[in-house]
């Protein structure tokens, strides 16, 4: 082995120790900078007689290309260990959990979510929506409606009532939606469209009754609207919002003192166990009340039944959640604990609409 | 209302099955509740003769006894009815057979070591009623071995319709029958009343004591005498069909006026003539009077009740119940029949008043038929005489029995015009007919005059219904609704309803549970959060905690946490968006949000966690919800201040008031003061934010769409920091407010990045760091030029709360 071979091989293996990149710059200057010792053996080559230079130049030239590739590889080599060792330190445990996201925590009570699917289907039909106050004149929670004097959801068992004035009367807690219609039909002409969703009160508590409870009722008044509607606006509404393609109804006549004819509307169902499924099975399950307005109630409203008719109907926005999503006691409704409210609540952005489906 | 099939069959002539006719109750109104066909559950139920009835030799309460049940050999039996003994007719089932009331299938038992093949059995353990004094005793001529459903008439379908109060006339079973038939189930069979005539006058007086204003509360009193009657039981047939709908026979005088308040829905009464004193008065009760009823409890009265009373008092409430002191027993021999006609609502007030759910009332508070009141007489007196031999005096009847003459103008297109269904004019005329309206007239309208019998038949739509229904609504097809206008689908919600929506979606967001809880709390909690006023107390709370109308939702949702902390969740945030009452006025209604947060409940999630965290709520967590609540709702928030503080119940440092102006206050935030946690008895922390969204300012108007203009600088902000020192009572906000208004042109944000008191700063001070950016928009800023804008920035805090830079 030559003297320069010696040279290479002891400068190669100087650079493939180098452990860092300092090192190895150190290096750099110390064999390729000016003074270095590969540069000066350049140097020797300009002193040489053509001869040998024209041997020893390509070795010297070689030996200064070998090192400085050497050099370049083991920066790059170097380079790319820091990296990994950098990037091995910074290493998290992606195991650990992360806190659940408001969105993903809060929810919104089935009651308003059943109101929001009901005012989506409505909306499409064309139904605003309109709202009263709970607290109600005996008027237009009962004499408004046809209500005869003397009827028993007057007494004190079925019906709130506040102290009376200086005149004797007593205002009531609305025992249902219905004093919206007659403040509807007295404040807005024909045609009328509207639900009602609303807080209700009735004197009762036991196991299916809450002294709160919510209803939801719908009303129509043109010149022409009639049964044949009415029975086409439920069967819409029902295929709507139980989410299912067909739908078969009952319609029995029956008897509420503001409608004539009036009907209760029994829904085709089948039970298993504690579920209901609609659209299928051989129960009947009774779900709203329904009629003609009583033209008693279009008189009491400044209208005049021989011209203008109309439809109402009513149910429990409570109970149809509750045939809906499952939920066994109407009392958790208004209990606030947070298990039933995390279970039966909907996601805040799961919002009802026609477009994408009420449930998504 | 109550009847069996056999007994509609008595007024209704026809072949049609149970399921048709049960089908067809519901179909035209009339709803079957309950259908109880209990021949095939009693059939192995034999009538038995108790032969011979021995003490146990090893139990003192039990008998054996050998039982003849129709079989070959007589049975053994051991039996602890207190009343088998020898010689009785009874009930029995041998091994194998299911009982109903014990749900349990007999075996051959060893009981205390003697065999008992089989059971003698009690009416509960039959289902058939509720009575387990002892097993069934019935007539010695009962057939033994044959089945006892039969004999009995159990066997006879039984069905129970959830009648409207609409409709008196079917609580009859003949208004049943009447109304099946014109729904083309069958006949209804010819009435037959045969007038008794009277041989004498009727020997008691009536008098109705009622002013010209009480004449209403009894229209009619009928009465007539039958004498030398014998009481007893009644025959079986009537027996037995009181039976099959639950009714204990009692004796024939008493079964014959039960009888016809169902048969005809006519309830009557019958006094033993020889206890009433003197004449009959109908008048109302004195207050503190007390009578004995049928029922064997003792009513005190008044004079809202009406009742029929003798020389030594009330002797029955009016058309409710009867009293026992002049009830009809084995020994009466002159029994006096009452038919007479009582006000509904006065009945049905009594009733309620009483606490008395009799038969009679049940009829009376939904209107008998007035045309029955002298005819009933004559049916009863024809089954008295017929039951319990005797003679008939004349009828004594005081007042008048109202004529209704109330025929309508029908025009035939009506019923189309209501439902929709094109009905062929003769149908409709035979439906009405055929239920005993009298129809008269021709062409497009017609007279309708509806029978004594229908006092809810009042005008047009009364027709219709009854046209409808008997014809059957399924006829009725379904037609869609026009909309009113064509087109896409306006918006339809008001900008209140609108913000009540986006309010629960916005909290629900925020990780807040919607709540729902009751709109009355109780007074003491009312009155604490500036509600409890009179005209908001129920004056018939259903709880005592449930008496006021909520003046704000706090007070519910604190409860509700209180209860959450009770089961082991402290850490709740909840809220909820409802109706609050400052008055008993339309007005005084409004719609708030609240959203509360206690222990740890925080925005960033409850609880400990390695990240950091089960930090304490606090009032700025309340005041992060107010400002994500009110973005949420697009309210315009550039003039919203906080004011520091807030109403009494909370905490008065720790809480701010939300407003536009001195009179636009729309909320308030912070934490509850300790002395509301403890008045409700809930451990805090809580933190609670209210809202009244009808107070918000409206949205700014705009005349289009479009949004302002957006100017994007091309130069490159610049930010600075300062740091003041301020007194310890300047509020922060003043000093950002400050700096903002410094240069209004350049500044384009400050922020607040650090808060500081103790060493180097003096104990009265505090220091405030802020960020300052600006913003050019013309050019880049030069040093000289963000000097000028700094010194503006520090003069205009110093002016404005006195502070200085800190060196």
């Amino acid at each position: 082995m030559t003297d320069l071979q010696t040279f290479e091989r002891d400068l190669l293996a100087e650079v493939a120790a180098s452990p860092d990149e300092a090192t190895l710059e150190a290096l750099r200057v110390a064999t390729l900078g000016k003074k270095g010792s590969v540069s000066e053996l350049l140097k020797t080559l300009g002193r040489m007689p053509p001869d040998e230079r024209k041997v020893q130049g390509p070795l010297i030239n070689g030996l200064r290309d070998a090192v400085q590739a050497a050099i370049t590889s083991r920066r790059d080599a170097l380079a790319e260990a820091a990296m990994d060792a950098r990037l091995a330190s910074e290493r998290v445990d992606v195991s650990l959990p992360v806190r659940d996201a408001p969105q993903t925590r809060g929810r919104i009570h089935p009651i308003t979510q059943v109101v929001d699917e009901l005012t989506a289907i409505f909306a499409d039909m064309g139904f605003r929506v309109a709202e009263g106050p709970d607290i109600e004149t005996d008027e237009l929670n009962f004499t408004a409606l046809n209500f005869p004097v003397g009827h028993p959801a007057r007494e004190m068992h079925d019906t709130f009532f506040l102290p009376a004035d200086g005149r004797g009367d007593r205002k009531v807690l609305r025992t249902h939606t219905s004093p919206v219609q007659v403040r509807t039909m007295r404040s807005v002409p024909p045609p009328i469209r509207v639900i009602i969703p609303g807080r209700t009160y009735r004197h009762d508590s036991d196991q299916t009754h809450t002294p709160m409870f919510h209803q939801v009722e719908g009303l129509v008044i043109d010149r022409e609207a009639n049964l044949a509607n009415l029975k086409w606006v439920l069967e819409e509404f029902c295929k709507a919002f139980f989410e299912v393609d067909d739908v078969r109804m009952r319609f029995r006549p029956s008897f509420f003192p503001f409608t004539e004819p009036s009907m209760e509307v029994d829904i085709r169902c089948s039970r298993r166990g504690d579920e209901i499924r609609f659209g299928e099975g051989e129960d009947w399950l009774e779900i709203l009340g329904c009629g003609m307005v009583h033209p008693n109630v279009l008189r009491n409203c400044g209208l005049d039944p021989d011209v203008v008719q109309g439809f109402a109907w009513g149910m429990g926005i409570d109970r149809i959640a509750m045939l809906k999503y499952g939920m066994p006691d109407l009392r958790a409704f208004f209990d606030a604990d947070v298990r039933w409210l995390d279970h039966y609540g909907f996601r805040p952005l799961d919002m009802p609409t026609l477009l994408g489906g009420l449930t998504g | 209302m109550k009847l069996t099939l056999s007994w509609l069959r008595d007024h209704l002539e026809t072949a049609a099955p149970l399921d048709a006719i049960t089908e067809t109750l519901t179909r035209i109104g009339l709803e079957v509740e309950a259908v109880a066909d209990r021949s095939k559950a009693l059939a192995p139920y034999v009538v038995a003769r108790v032969l011979t009835a021995e003490p146990h030799p090893n139990a003192d309460r039990l008998r054996v006894c050998t039982v003849d049940a129709g079989g070959p050999a007589p049975v053994q039996v051991v039996c602890g009815a207190p009343n088998a003994r020898a010689g009785m007719t009874s009930v029995f089932a041998s091994p194998g057979t299911y009982v109903p009331g014990k749900d349990l299938t007999l075996a051959v038992v060893n009981v205390r070591g003697v065999e008992s093949a089989g059971m003698l059995c009690s009416e509960a353990e039959l289902a058939v009623s509720d009575d387990h004094d002892g097993i069934i005793d019935l007539p010695a001529d009962a057939p033994v071995g044959q089945p006892y459903a039969d004999w009995a008439g159990l066997g006879d379908p039984l069905i129970e319709i959830n009648l409207t109060p609409n409709r008196p006339d079917c609580t009859s079973v003949r208004g049943i029958a009447r109304d099946l038939a014109a729904a083309g189930l069958g006949a209804l069979r010819p009435e037959r009343i045969v007038e008794v005539p009277g041989s004498f006058p009727c020997p008691v007086e009536v008098t109705l004591a009622l002013d010209e204003f009480d004449r209403n509360l009894c229209p009619a009193f009928g009465l007539r005498l039958v004498r030398g009657v014998r009481n007893g039981p009644s025959p079986e047939w009537l027996q037995r069909r009181l039976a099959s709908i639950g009714f204990r026979p009692i004796n024939a005088l008493v079964d014959i006026t039960n009888f016809l308040t169902f048969d005809r829905g006519r309830p009557l009464h019958v006094f033993d003539a020889g206890k009433v004193a003197g004449s009959l008065t109908v008048r109302r009760a004195k207050a503190g009077e007390e009578i004995l009823a049928l029922d064997g409890r003792t009513y005190r009265l008044d004079d809202e009740i009406v009742v029929i009373a003798d020389a030594n008092g009330p002797e029955s409430i009016a058309g409710v119940m009867g009293g026992e002191h002049s009830g009809c027993d084995e020994g009466t021999t002159d029994v006096l029949i009452e038919s007479a006609l009582w006000d509904p609502l006065n009945v049905a007030r009594t009733g309620r008043r009483l606490g008395i759910n009799s038969d009679a009332r049940y009829r009376f508070e939904r209107g008998v038929d007035p045309a029955l009141t002298v005819p009933a007489l004559h049916l009863a007196a024809a089954l008295v005489i017929e039951l319990c031999g005797g003679e008939a005096s004349e009828i004594a009847l005081v007042g008048a029995v109202p004529e209704r003459e109330h025929a309508i103008d029908f025009p035939w297109h009506e019923t189309q015009r209501l439902t929709g269904l094109d009905l062929p004019r003769a149908e409709a005329k035979v439906i009405l007919t055929e239920l005993g309206f009298t129809v008269a007239g021709q062409g497009e309208k017609a007279k309708v005059l509806p029978p004594s019998w229908r006092p809810d038949i009042d005008g047009k739509a009364d027709l219709v219904e009854e046209i409808v229904r008997i014809a059957g609504l399924d006829r009725v097809a379904p037609q869609p609704l026009p909309r009113i206008a064509p087109g896409v689908a306006a918006p339809i919600l008001t900008l209140l309803q609108k913000r009540t929506r986006l309010a629960k979606r916005a909290l629900a967001s925020r990780g807040f549970l919607e709540a729902v809880t009751w709109s009355f709390i109780g007074h003491a909690d009312a009155t604490l959060f500036g509600g409890g006023s009179r005209e908001l107390q129920l004056a018939n709370p259903i709880a005592a905690d449930l008496s006021d109308m909520r003046p704000s939702l706090v007070p519910g949702l604190v409860k509700a946490a209180g209860r959450n902390a009770d089961r082991g969740f402290g850490d709740v945030a909840l809220f909820e968006v409802g109706q609050c009452f400052a008055s008993d006025r339309p007005e005084g209604q409004t719609i708030r949000a609240a959203a509360l947060r206690r222990g740890t409940a925080r925005p960033e999630g409850a609880g400990r966690h390695w990240d950091g965290g089960a930090r304490s709520v606090d009032a700025f967590d309340a005041k992060a919800d107010a400002l994500a609540l009110l973005g949420a709702l697009g309210v315009p928030i550039g003039g919203l201040q906080v004011v520091p503080g807030g109403p009494a119940w909370l905490h008065p440092g720790r809480s701010g008031t939300l407003r536009f102006g001195p009179k636009t206050v729309v909320g308030q935030f912070g934490e509850l003061h300790p002395r509301t946690l403890a008045a409700l008895d809930v451990r805090g922390p809580i933190v609670v934010v209210e809202i009244t969204l009808d107070d918000l300012p409206l949205p700014r108007h705009r005349p289009t769409k479009m949004k302002p203009k957006l100017a994007l600088s091309d130069f490159q902000p610049v930010r600075r920091d300062f740091a003041f020192v301020v007194g310890r009572d300047v509020a922060v906000g003043e000093v950002v407010r400050a700096a903002e208004g410094a240069e209004r042109g350049l500044i384009s944000g400050v922020s607040v990045f650090d808060l500081y008191q103790g060493p180097n700063v003096a104990p009265d001070k505090a220091s405030v760091a802020i960020e300052v950016t600006l913003q050019p928009t013309d050019r880049t800023l030069t040093d000289a030029e963000i000097e000028a804008v700094s010194a503006k920035i520090v003069a205009a805090v110093a002016k404005k709360t006195g502070g200085s830079l800190r060196s």
